[in-house]
Formats: C-alpha cells, structure tokens, sequence
C-alpha cells in the first residue's frame, strides 16, 4: 500500500487558507484518494498564525501530521515557513510565498522580521520553490486571489489534473470570482516548469 | 421534487465531524436541537439549523439547552443537545436525573472535549461523567462514524430508555473526512403528551424505584456491549495487542498497523467478556486512550494486566509522533525548532473591549474577567485581567473579594463580563451582589454578538439562530429589574468619557454595572460600513509610545537612527509610529491617546489639499 502523504497549509489568519486546503482536499477526492483534514477553529480573531493538516492516501487513519511527517509545506507568509520545521521531513518540498506580514512583536519595534529566511530553508537541505504570489495576485487585481495561486503551485506536486482543480475551483467560489480564481490558479500552475 | 435523479456524486461528502454528527441527527429525524455555543461544539447546533423540519436555537447555557432537549424527549420526540466539555458541568445537574427517568423520544447529549485546549480553560476527561451519571457513552473516531454513531445513538436511546452520551474531542470534530449520506430512519415512538409520574416526576419515592430500574438498565448495556456492532477486535500480531478508542485508535492504526486492535466504540459500559478474551490472546497489552487513564482503570479492576499511563501522556492531545515514542521509544531524527517572532492571537483592530480594558489598565484595577474574545485583555500590552475561571465567574469572583477585603476592596475591583456569559450565568451572581448588600461594579461588554466562538447571536442580539428576529433582551432594564440602580451606556471608543464614568461607579458603594455598548468589527454590518482611516503625520510624532499602549495590531512602530531624530529636531527620538491603513478599522482610540495631535483623519494632515 501507498503510504499517506501529508501536506500543510500555514500562514496568517485572513490569508484565505482554510479554502485553498479546502479546494485541494476536494479535488484529491475526486481523483479518488482518501482524504482528511484537520484545522483547529475557535480564536476567532485574525492576525494569528494558522495552520491545516491535509492528508491523502489509499486509507487516511490519524488526521493528525506527526513531526518529521510533511512532505509538501505551502506557506502563505515568509516567516510562517520556519515555523513549522520539526514537522517536516528531510526531505520535504517547501513552497513559499514570499510576502512579509509583520507579527505584533515585530510592528512595534520589539523584535526584528527575521533576515535570510530562504537561506535557512535551503541550508537545511529542503526543496524551496518561493513564489511572489502577492504582487501576481495584485497584477490580477485581486489580492485575495494569493491562495488560489499557491494551490497552483502545490497542484504541480500532486496526481490530480489541473481540470479536476479547476471543476472544484468552481464548485466552490462565487461565480463572480470564478474567472480571477481560475486565472490565479494557472498563474500559481505556470510557476513552476 | 422534479430533480430526483440519483447521482451518485452527490451523495458522497467532505464533512467535519460537527457536520457528520448534525447529519446523522438530520437522518434519525431529530426534531428539536439546543445548544450552548462553545469550541469544538459550536457547528453541531450551526449545522443542524440548516436543515429542514428540524427546531434548532441557541439556549442561554447548557443547562438549559440539556432540559429543553429533555422536555422534547418527555413529549415523545427526538432531540439532541450538544455542548463543550466544560458546558457539561453546567448541565450536569439534569442529565444525572435525566438517567433516573430515560426518555420517550430518543435524547442524545453531545459533549465535545478539549484535551489541548486549543480554545478552553480546562481539559477534562467527560468519559468520566458516563461512569457517573451511569449512562452509556459512544466515542466516534471520524467524521463517517460520527454520523453513524449518532444514528445508533438515537436508536439505543429509544431502545434502552436512557439518554445517550455521544463524545468527541477536538480532533474528531474538527477533522472533515469523507462522509456518505444514507436514507432516514426516523422514531416509532408517537410525539404526544403522556402522564408517566413514576417515570418523569422524581420524588424520592419513584427516584428509588428508577435507580433500581437504572441498575437493571446499566446490566443490560453491558450486555449488549459484549457483542454491540460497535465494539470491535481487527486481529493481527498477537504478540502486541491495543485496547483504544475514538480519535487514539486512528494513531494506534498509523503507527501500529500490524497488531491487533480492540476497538471500542462504546467506551461505557464496556463489554468484560470481549476484554477478557482479547486480553487473553495477545502476549503483550496496552490501553492507549487521551488524558484520564479511564478505560485502563476498569481494565485493571477486571484483574487484567496492561501497559497504559506509564508511558502515554495523561494531557494534552496524542498523535503518532507521541505515540511511536511513548511505546516503541524511537528518538526521531527532526530539524530543530528555531526561535522567531510568535504569532498570538489579539483583538482586533477597533476592537470595542480594547477601549475598556485600556482604561482599565489605567486605573491599575483589579479584574475578575471572564470567558470570551476580551479574556485576551489579559495579555500585554493591557494587561488588565487578573482571573478568568469558568463562564460568568467574573461577578461572583469580584464580590468574594469585596467581602473578603470589606471596604479596602471599594474602588479597587472589577468585575468584566461579555453579553452572552452574562446571559448564560452572570445575572445570577448580580443578584447575590444585590441582594447581599454589595457594591461591587459589574461591566458588561455588550458588543451585539457571541464573538469568540464565531458569531452566534444571543437573547442581547434580538436574533435566533435562524437570523429571524426576536424580542431583544435590554441588559439595562434587565439590571434595574433585578435591582441594580445605577446603570450606565457607554461607547468604548470615547475613552475619555468612559473612564470618567468607571471612576464615578467604581467609588459607589452600592451595586452599580456599566454597559459597555459597541458591535464587534467582525460583524457583517460593521464590516460593509464605510469607516475612517486614521494616519499618523510621522513629522508631528515624537515617538512617545503612547498610542502602542493600545496593543492595536494597526499600530507599527519605525526605528529612526540619530541622524535622522536630529534631522527631526528631536534628537532622543527613537522611532516613530505608523498605522497600517490596511489593518486599521477607523476606531479612532489612537487619535484620542496621542497629546501631540499627530494622528488626524486622512484628508487632515493637509496633504490632500
């Protein structure tokens, strides 16, 4: 048997990350695996460090990731990135937007954003693939269109076709934003070779 | 009804496993849900007011939501009532005599546990409440058997006359996992008012013969137990053998999936005989289960040897990582963590509780607070809460000061409580301030929602949970009714006004509550109105600090080297401060607290001109 594979979702609260591991988990159903998610609600406030597990496979037991267990981290915010490194495996793909968003600490002057972020990514042996998703978001005149980019990028390390995603894309947004959604998603897509 | 075609598609969904539990309600015909909001219970009650044919409301605590539940059960229908593990406490007091009379329509109690406490002030193990009201409880481990729990859960009810306990946990109702929909099997017992007195009025002389008939009840449960479809052995290799349940059965499968199992889906009464045999044929045996050690305690009293809290934590959330090391002692090789800035929940910007507990802080106060999104005023830089214990504890905590401390305590100590905790058990320690003769002021943060579990309206909000309108309780004419005669409104955001009026009520020496009035910024009206942006002229800041005493995340701070302080003609300057406009929710705090009038409404700073 295939063993589980295991992806998170982190960033800051507003980032729209709870839909975009949403739109993966339903498009990894229709291509047929087992999936679970696990995310935690409850502080309803926004600013805080968010996170979701996403796991698939033939059959998913534990919803939960155990350390040294992620194969793909998708970060929405810089920092975020290094948050979560005991979850990940040596060898795990880190995909990264690079936008900064400054916790409360750092806004009021108490502690520094830290510096060389990707460095320390890279040095550790992990595959980093930053993404500037916010200004392409911004290009695409739609700033909250970041996660539908990062599910682009994510897309090209999963078995499921684009079309699939794209089918889920609009079983699960407003029609309105159909279009800035689909067109974040083949941007997010095109990133990488 | 035209579109009946059977697509096999949509019957095929992606639910969490509050979702599940509120389908498989929908699919056993529930009729009448009540709930108290609190995490991770909340989208059960959510859920379930979507569906059609279904009475769901939010009650003003558990224990009501439990004998609301109850009185629909009395009248021969099915009902459920769902809450969080601390909600429990509160409705304990009916579901232990809920026990002695059992139900006519099937009665099924929800509670959802924290062991982390991602979101809660304790982690309480509420199997043990099963052991102790003598009811049989079911723990689902995913979202599919939680809908399936809950339909056997409703049938057992019927079949046995007792409520139900149904637990989750954290991660079983937060988890979405593949869930199918099936056909309804709805009650056979007739909805009608039946006199049953020995059965529904507990005097003591029928209590006595019911706990005889709950005795009788409990043995035949734990018969059913022994071969109860939800009680379950995967055999494997016998040489490590689990007895598991709910969400720590799908670690046991990740990380053992070569032994072999016990599955318990009824996790009380438990079936001996199963226990016996499996605990018989496996060569080594161990109980791994989250927080009390409840499953292994019954085992070891059957004389049953087994591993269990000697090497599983008794706290906290197991998980396969926690798991692989407690039992096969395996050190993994992992990146080590590395130090950045954290990332802490906080108010909002224009968050209407910061204006208060500024003051507050302020006036150096002592707090008693409460449970809610201001529990955060805690935090720095406000500081400004010294207890928070359970939900409406805030009035009772502060008047057991003043009465310890006699006049001492006047004009030093706070009571702060939000408008759904002062609904759901504040009003009555009001009445004990009243009636006892104290003078200890009760301020109620009234901000037209239950925030912190994600906006659910309350009897302050003159809304149901369906959004239809309803008589809108008045927290002043309430206080006065109860006695209170000074009660006073204020807007939080007039800071100035505001502390005057804490400082005339906080010297009273008779009751007093002030009324702190303003609608959360999260709420969908305030989040369509068109507000004021704030900016900082960053030539008329002196770099002060003042205004990053409010701790609004809007509010950033810029070093400035020496060069450029002198450049500024300050040369102390250290920095200055700036608003994130994006964040900013036009509250205009900040404008008040700066003595240098250096933050203007944008359009002021003469620039646009």
């Amino acid at each position: 048997m295939e063993r589980t594979n295991n992806i998170l979702f982190c960033g800051v609260g507003g980032q729209g990350i709870l839909l975009a591991s949403e739109v993966t988990s339903h498009a990894l159903i229709e291509a047929g695996y087992d999936v679970k998610k696990s995310e935690v609600h409850g502080m309803a406030q926004r600013g805080g460090a968010v996170e979701a597990f996403l796991r698939y496979g033939e059959r998913v037991y534990s919803p939960l990731v155990g350390l040294g267990s992620v194969d793909i981290e998708v970060s929405f915010e810089l920092l975020e990135s290094l948050r979560y490194l005991p979850y990940l495996r040596k060898d795990a793909t880190v995909v990264v937007n690079t936008q900064r968003i400054s916790p409360a600490t750092v806004a009021t002057g108490l502690e520094n954003y830290p510096e060389g972020i990707l460095d320390e990514l890279k040095s550790r042996g992990l595959k980093v693939y930053p993404v500037d998703a916010f200004s392409i978001a911004q290009e695409l005149g739609e700033v909250r269109a970041v996660n539908m980019i990062m599910v682009g990028v994510l897309s090209r390390f999963l078995p499921v076709e684009a079309d699939l995603f794209i089918d889920v894309i609009k079983q699960r947004v407003k029609k309105r934003f159909h279009e800035v959604n689909i067109e974040a998603f083949n941007r997010g897509r095109e990133i990488i070779e | 009804m035209k579109k009946k075609k059977k697509k096999k598609k949509s019957e095929r969904l992606f639910l969490s496993g509050n979702e599940a539990i509120a389908l498989g309600a929908y699919e056993s015909g529930v009729k009448v849900a009540s709930a108290y909001p609190g995490t991770p219970s909340t989208e059960i009650l959510e859920s379930l007011s979507r569906y059609e044919g279904v009475y769901a409301e939010w009650a003003p605590n558990e224990k009501v939501a439990l004998e609301v539940a109850l009185g629909a059960s009395f009248a021969g229908v099915r009902a459920i009532a769902s809450m969080k593990h601390v909600g429990l406490n509160v409705a304990a007091d009916p579901l232990f005599t809920a026990a002695y009379t059992g139900v006519r329509g099937g009665l099924v109690v929800v509670t959802a546990d924290d062991p982390e406490m991602h979101s809660s002030q304790n982690s309480q193990d509420n199997r043990n409440y099963a052991l102790a009201a003598k009811l049989p409880m079911l723990e689902p481990a995913e979202p599919s058997e939680a809908k399936y729990f809950t339909r056997l859960a409703f049938q057992l009810s019927e079949e046995f006359d007792t409520p139900v306990l149904l637990r989750t946990t954290t991660r079983v109702s937060h988890v979405k996992g593949i869930v199918y929909k099936e056909r309804r099997r709805l009650s056979k017992v007739k909805p009608d008012l039946v006199k049953i007195p020995e059965k529904f009025v507990m005097l003591p002389v029928n209590a006595r013969k019911r706990r005889v008939e709950l005795e009788k009840r409990l043995q035949r449960l734990r018969e059913l137990a022994e071969t109860f479809e939800v009680n379950t052995i995967e055999w494997g290799d016998r040489s490590i053998g689990f007895i598991t349940s709910g969400i720590s059965y799908l670690h046991v499968k990740e990380v053992f999936p070569e032994a072999s199992v016990l599955k318990l889906g009824m996790v009380y009464p438990l079936p001996e005989k199963m226990i016996r045999n499996f605990a018989e044929a496996v060569d080594e045996l161990y109980i791994v289960e989250e927080l009390d050690p409840f499953i292994e305690t019954l085992v070891k009293a059957m004389g049953i040897e087994c591993k269990g809290k000697e090497l599983i934590p008794s706290y906290g959330e197991l998980n396969p990582s926690v798991l692989r090391k407690a039992i096969k002692g395996e050190e993994e090789d992992l990146f080590e963590p590395v130090k950045i800035p954290l990332r802490p929940p906080s108010m909002c910007p224009g968050c209407p509780h910061r204006g208060i507990f500024y003051n507050l802080s302020r006036l150096k106060l002592f707090v008693a607070g409460d449970i809610g999104c201001y529990t955060l005023g805690a935090l720095k830089p406000l500081s400004s809460m010294d207890t928070c214990v359970c939900m409406g504890a805030s009035i009772g905590n502060a008047f057991g000061m003043e009465k310890a401390l006699g006049k001492k305590a006047l004009g030093k100590v706070v009571a702060v409580i939000g408008d759904s905790t002062f609904i759901h058990s504040g009003i009555t320690s009001l009445i004990d301030i009243v009636y006892n003769k104290g003078f200890t002021t009760v301020i109620i943060l009234d901000n037209r929602t239950t925030a912190m579990t994600g906006h659910q309206p309350n009897p302050v909000t003159g809304f149901t949970v369906c959004g239809e309108s309803t008589i809108e309780i008045d927290l002043e004419t309430l206080c006065r009714a109860i006695g209170v005669k000074n009660v006073r409104t204020v807007n939080p955001h007039q800071i100035e006004e505001t502390l005057k009026v804490i400082r005339e009520e906080i010297k009273r020496p008779e009751p007093s509550v002030i009324i702190s009035k303003y609608p959360c910024v999260l709420l969908p009206e305030e989040r369509k109105r068109e507000k004021p942006l704030y900016i900082i002229i960053d030539k008329e800041c002196t770099g002060c600090r003042a205004c990053l005493r409010l701790g609004c995340p809007a509010i950033e701070w810029v070093m400035i080297d020496k060069k450029e302080a002198k450049k500024r003609g300050r040369e102390k300057q250290k920095g200055y401060a700036r608003i994130n406009t994006v964040l900013c929710n036009g509250c205009g705090e900040c404008e008040i607290v700066c003595k240098f009038d250096a933050i203007v409404l944008e359009g002021d700073d003469g620039k646009d001109e």
